[in-house]
């Protein structure tokens, strides 16, 4: 059943050396640091950046700890950065002062400051959570949010979605390998309605397996709140860890926010 | 001492009016191993979610020493093991040991007393070497055997099981058939996997159109072939039942 391809799912999940420190300090270290520095590079100043640069080198050092080669990083950072990077596209267009004449179009000067500025921003964010997700697994993410008290409901939903993203992307390819098998090669719009009877399939299955885990939760005594197994521990290498990332960010952004 | 199971003319009727019970009447006393056999749509599972609660019907049913009504389900839910046909809907936790402790943990046990009882129980179905893994990363075998530890971790008085070869390779059935047989729990196996039942049950009835058709030893029940044609069931070509002993309960 699981065999049969994950295809959407390739390029998830633990990356680098599992033995490295990274991947074995405390989740709630890792999730407070990345979280921590994302943070500082938003809340950054448009042109503030020597910060920009630390927390890039922070960046850096992690990865070559974990031992995440830039093109495994790249490879991840790649599918989410487009959709960061669509607002901040418009910048250099709408903004006002200098203009630089481009024939038909001009652009502001200080529009593509503030784009260069807003991408390395966004580049940092997503390599935060890039880096976070290579080095942690998911239910330790999971185990992390809850035990820093992001709401149980919150992390209860984003742990469905995670069990049961596999158990769907599996139903979707049997029923495109289904539909291919019996010979489905869309040509015109009107093919596609085999798509939406799919899409309808799809649902009401989903549908029906959601109400079957419900009645599997409640057999196991669920009453509407799911207490946790707290197995995490919090040492020494983890607050150095958390330590290490503040000293080498928060002084100079201080600085910075004094003008 | 009660019996486990005591259904006296139990009754159900789905909102779409389709009749899914029409009068069981059936006695499980302690330790016993009981398949209950019948031919798809005959009530198995509909029987089956009347034991802890999740569907309620007419007539008199009692299930590990209480009464199946409103007052009593919180109560009943840990007694009653009951394993679900796909894995895939009982297992619903990111990891195998978060999984196993959801039952425990909501029965109130200590977190440090449930870390032990899933270990425990993780050994019983030999899958200790699972714990931190997601399910969707285990082979049908495997999470079937965790699906089943997930319900004996909190101690259940009666261990049901709907369907639990289905979907399975001849060799992972044969290991979910040695696990079974070391576990001492009060069984109902719900199948139609007859030689299965023949290995593992002493004791077999057939539920058929919304009744008990056949109540006996399953030896018996399997080698009456009049019996099992009339209720739409079958042994695979060669199978004897008279030559298989079921495992000592």
């Amino acid at each position: 059943m699981s065999g049969l391809c994950n295809h959407a799912l390739h390029g998830t999940g633990l990356a680098g050396s599992p033995a490295s420190p990274v991947h074995r300090l405390d989740p709630r270290a890792k999730v407070v640091g990345f979280l921590g520095l994302t943070l500082v590079a938003v809340t950054t100043p448009l042109d503030g950046w020597p910060v920009f640069v630390a927390c890039a080198f922070v960046l850096a050092a992690v990865a070559a700890t974990a031992r995440i080669g830039p093109r495994t990083i790249w490879r991840r950072v790649r599918f989410v950065l487009p959709l960061v990077l669509f607002v901040a596209l418009f910048l250099p267009f709408v903004r006002g002062g200098d203009q630089i004449d481009l024939g038909p179009v001009s652009l502001s000067a200080a529009g593509l400051a503030a784009f260069a500025a807003v991408s390395a921003k966004a580049l940092l964010g997503t390599t935060s959570a890039v880096l976070l997700g290579a080095t942690t697994t998911f239910p330790a993410t999971l185990r992390a949010l809850e035990s820093l008290r992001v709401p149980r409901l919150l992390v209860l939903i984003a742990g469905f979605v995670y069990r049961y993203l596999h158990v769907v992307v599996d139903e979707v390819h049997r029923m495109r390998a289904a539909l291919t098998a019996r010979g489905y090669q869309p040509r015109t719009a009107l093919g596609a309605a085999a798509i939406g009877r799919v899409a309808t399939a799809l649902f009401l299955r989903t549908h029906a397996r959601g109400e079957r885990v419900y009645l599997a939760m409640l057999s196991r005594g669920y009453r509407g709140s799911v207490p946790a197994l707290d197995t995490l521990r919090f040492g020494a290498t983890d607050v150095v860890f958390v330590a290490a990332v503040a000293v080498s960010l928060l002084p100079l952004r201080l600085l910075l926010a004094v003008p | 001492m009660t019996c486990v199971i005591d259904a006296a003319d139990l009754r159900f009727r789905y909102p779409d009016g389709r009749e899914a019970l029409r009068g069981v009447n059936l006695a499980v006393d302690h330790g016993e191993r009981v398949a209950v056999l019948g031919p798809n749509g005959a009530g198995k599972t509909t029987f089956v979610y009347h034991l802890n609660g999740l569907l309620r019907g007419q007539g008199r049913l009692e299930v590990a020493g209480l009464e199946v009504e409103d007052g009593t389900v919180r109560e009943l839910r840990p007694r009653v093991g009951l394993v679900f046909q796909d894995p895939d809907d009982q297992l619903f936790m990111p990891t195998v040991r978060e999984d196993v402790a959801f039952g425990p943990l909501n029965m109130g046990e200590r977190p440090s007393a449930v870390e032990a009882r899933v270990d425990e129980t993780l050994r019983m179905v030999r899958m200790e070497h699972a714990a931190e893994r997601p399910p969707h990363q285990l082979s049908m075998g495997e999470r079937r055997r965790v699906a089943i530890a997930t319900v004996l971790a909190m101690r259940p008085q009666l261990l049901v099981l709907d369907e639990p070869t289905a979907n399975l390779d001849p060799r992972a059935r044969r290991e979910l058939l040695e696990v079974l047989t070391t576990i001492e729990r009060t069984m109902l196996v719900v199948t139609h996997d007859l030689p299965f039942a023949a290995q593992l049950c002493e004791r077999a009835v057939i539920l058929s159109q919304g009744r008990i058709a056949a109540d006996g030893a399953c030896t018996a029940v399997l080698a009456d072939g009049d019996l099992l044609a009339a209720h739409d069931l079958e042994l695979p070509a060669g199978f004897d039942p008279r030559l298989v002993t079921a495992a000592a309960a």
